[in-house]
């Protein structure tokens, strides 16, 4: 009762509409209950109706496939499904995120929030995306064309492709490629160009500015990203992640747990790799406007702000999937759809970086490279020299017991309470804040080349 | 899909030449050092392409590990133009910071 | 490798690899010829992709798209506005030629060579399923030796990067940078 009234509040929903929205979900829960547990009587017989797990009812279409047509066509069939799934959920995720994140918001700051355009304000992201389409499309005066045109679309092909190798069933995987790991590090790399030719190209200052803190914060923070991977990799012995939430599962055991510190840094890192608050100063609006999108105006910023949406929807799936399990929840997953756990997890992710947005203040740049370099790059690294201990030993042992696991957990656990206690740097100081040193600009007046024609003017 | 036009090792090999010689006309013919880095960084690329395809296709391997060696040599080569990118860009900032330009046809005295 | 989705893909990525190498030697501005050497790295990993070198083809990715590029995007915005056009240097003629001397040099050697080459069955047969625990046991078996050399190179490059581009902090002044 008390859960259902705070979640009815947080989503300003009155109690007969939240009565009606559970009983939907309840009902669909039943519908597949009865499928599960009735028609087939409870065995996961892999036939295509049992749809706890897409990929049986694809097989099948394959095997259909196969009887009547060249080989071939298979493949092309289960990559348009397989495209057409991920791209249809990015769809959805995209139009109703951003209804989710601005409810959210609004109930952080005590107000209502979008009410209006259909039920509880639910069709607010398609009015604005009708709006945007409308609006005329400016392009700066001496802007560079071809790359100033290429970035809205350009951003959006590594949030697609971070999709492709998530498990979200066992049987349900896109890409299940045995990089799987390296694949999502590589696509997310991607996006930094993207960001940066998009800022370049509009002739701004402030649009500069904010590339080149793009550029600076992704390249700093790529470093604690893979090196928290890296010991999600040396635990689990695979780059493949359905291996790694088959590992999970087994183990029976959330890697967010086993490994804290690699979780929260990599959750951390990733905030300021797709620029979400706090650490969104490639864009931040009281100091440069709207950083590398300043420029852009119409359906070509709407691209760039929802591809921040769906960037968070994607780090949500990545967390979910290493740290938290994927889309296994302790054996209830052969009663729910697998799918819908993970989705559940990767909401729940959501739903905290939305809280961070609400809650934090954003940090300075120079508190945010410093933080990188000077604190988790170090602190990582002594991670991974941990686990990699850790590892050896949990390899040498033929089945490794709830003894080791859990005495690993709780001195990871004490670990990273230590270094989040008593190794954390006092955030540098504030304008009035002692020396006076910490706070120049060095990095963007370098980056800018300001220094090098301070040189040349103040020459003889 | 007529059958001559699936690749072989010599289609390959011709794809990796045009890059290695695209890349070393990029090299040879600018003027800026930094698009210089980018010519040898193509002519390293057509390099890794022939040695995949070599690790694909030929015939002369005693076993798959043997094969694989293609692979672990581009893994070196990879490191070493990392290695090479960032010497080479730090000196380019350097000399632009002693002489004002990045322009190689200026930068000709031996010693300054 | 007779499935036509291969040759589809062969064919569209060597052109959009050659292409992309093409336009850099083309292209009049330094930032677009950038974006072009981009294109032809992912052309070049989508060519390893074809022959199953998935694990070299990621590395690819990673490190000439990803950090590579993103070096030279900072090289460039250190460098003045002045020198980021992408002009020829006054040997520009004789360089494209021997570039392309080069070029068709390799390409008669690849055609007439008489490689001994893989094909049909065989070739089938050599699917590296999986190259990432072979690569793994190559480099920490075989080629240890090389692959320590490599990570001194790669600290020496580190370490020398940093000492060449490190600006002496302003003597006598009272702002100086962190220590």
């Amino acid at each position: 009762m008390s859960a259902r009234s705070a979640l009815g509040r947080l989503l300003a929903l009155g109690p007969l509409r939240l009565a009606a929205l559970a009983a939907a979900l309840a009902l669909a829960a039943a519908a597949n209950a009865v499928v599960g547990y009735v028609v087939i009587d409870g065995r996961l017989d892999g036939e295509w109706y049992d749809l706890r797990d897409l990929g049986f009812a694809v097989a099948r279409l394959r095997a259909e496939l196969d009887a009547v047509a060249p080989p071939a066509l298979s493949y092309w069939v289960t990559a348009l499904v397989g495209v057409g799934g991920i791209l249809g959920f990015l769809g959805l995720v995209l139009l109703l995120g951003s209804w989710v994140e601005r409810r959210l918001l609004a109930r952080f700051q005590i107000r209502r929030g979008p009410n209006r355009v259909g039920p509880f304000g639910l069709l607010q992201p398609l009015a604005d995306a009708l709006k945007l389409m409308q609006k005329e499309v400016l392009v700066p005066r001496g802007a560079d064309r071809l790359l100033y045109a290429v970035p809205p679309i350009a951003v959006f092909i590594p949030a697609v492709l971070a999709w492709g190798p998530v498990p979200w069933a066992p049987n349900m995987t896109y890409l299940d490629i045995n990089v799987g790991v390296l694949y999502v590090i590589a696509v997310s790399s991607l996006a930094v160009l993207a960001l940066f030719m998009a800022g370049w190209a509009s002739n701004n200052h402030y649009a500069l500015l904010g590339a080149m803190r793009t550029v600076a914060m992704m390249v700093s923070y790529e470093i604690p990203v893979s090196l928290a991977l890296l010991s999600v990799v040396l635990v689990t012995g695979t780059l493949q992640l359905s291996e790694i939430v088959l590992w999970q599962e087994q183990h029976r055991l959330w890697l967010g747990l086993l490994l804290p510190v690699a979780f929260l840094t990599f959750f951390f890192s990733s905030t300021a790799e797709i620029n979400r608050t706090p650490n969104d100063i490639a864009e931040a609006e009281s100091e440069i406007v709207a950083g590398y999108h300043t420029e852009y105006s119409g359906m070509k910023a709407g691209l760039f702000i929802a591809i921040e949406l769906g960037n968070a929807v994607v780090l949500g799936a990545l967390v979910a999937t290493m740290f938290l399990g994927g889309w296994s929840l302790f054996g209830l997953e052969t009663w729910i759809p697998p799918y819908l756990v993970l989705a559940a997890k990767t909401g729940a992710v959501y739903f905290v970086l939305v809280w961070l947005r609400g809650t934090l203040p954003r940090f300075r740049l120079d508190q945010l490279m410093g933080f990188a370099w000077k604190y988790l790059i170090p602190i990582s690294i002594a991670n991974v020299g941990v686990v990699a201990v850790e590892a050896a030993i949990l390899v040498r042992l033929d089945a490794p017991g709830i003894v080791p696991l859990s005495a690993f957990t709780l001195l990871n656990i004490a670990l990273a309470v230590a270094c989040a206690r008593f190794a954390m740097p006092e955030p540098s100081g504030g304008p009035s804040a002692g020396r006076g040193a910490s706070h120049a600009p060095v990095l963007t007046t370098v980056l800018g080349g300001l220094r090098a024609s301070e040189r040349l003017r103040s020459a003889p | 899909m007529s059958f001559d036009l699936a690749p072989t090792l010599g289609h390959y090999l011709v794809v990796s030449g045009l890059v290695f010689g695209l890349g070393s006309a990029v090299a040879l013919s600018k003027r800026n050092a930094i698009a210089v880095l980018m010519g040898v960084e193509l002519m390293l690329n057509g390099v890794n392409l022939a040695l995949i395809a070599f690790s694909r296709f030929g015939a002369a391997f005693a076993d798959d590990a043997a094969a694989l060696s293609g692979h672990a040599f581009v893994v070196f080569v990879l490191t070493v133009a990392a290695a090479e990118a960032a010497v080479a860009l730090a000196l380019a900032v350097l000399v632009y910071r002693r002489r004002e330009t990045v322009d190689l046809d200026r930068i000709s005295s031996m010693r300054w | 490798m007779e499935s036509t989705g291969v040759a589809v893909a062969f064919w569209l990525l060597s052109a959009l690899t050659v292409g992309g190498a093409l336009l850099v030697l083309l292209s009049r501005n330094l930032l677009h010829a950038l974006v072009f050497l981009v294109v032809a790295f992912l052309g070049t990993a989508g060519l390893f992709l074809t022959l199953s070198a998935d694990f070299i083809a990621v590395a690819q990715i990673l490190i000439y798209a990803g950090a590579i590029a993103v070096l030279i995007v900072f090289a460039i915005m250190l460098t003045p506005l002045a020198s980021r056009d992408n002009a020829n240097s006054l040997y520009a003629v004789p360089g494209i030629l021997l570039g392309l001397a080069v070029a068709a040099l390799v390409a008669f050697a690849a055609l007439d060579g008489g490689w001994p080459e893989l094909a049909g069955e065989a070739l089938a047969e050599r699917g590296f399923s999986s190259t990432v625990a072979a690569i793994g046991e190559l480099l920490l078996g075989r080629y240890v030796l090389a692959f320590e050399v490599a990570s001194v190179l790669l600290l020496f490059a580190l370490v020398g990067a940093i000492v060449l581009v490190r600006e002496e902090p302003p003597a006598g002044d009272g702002e100086g940078r962190e220590p």
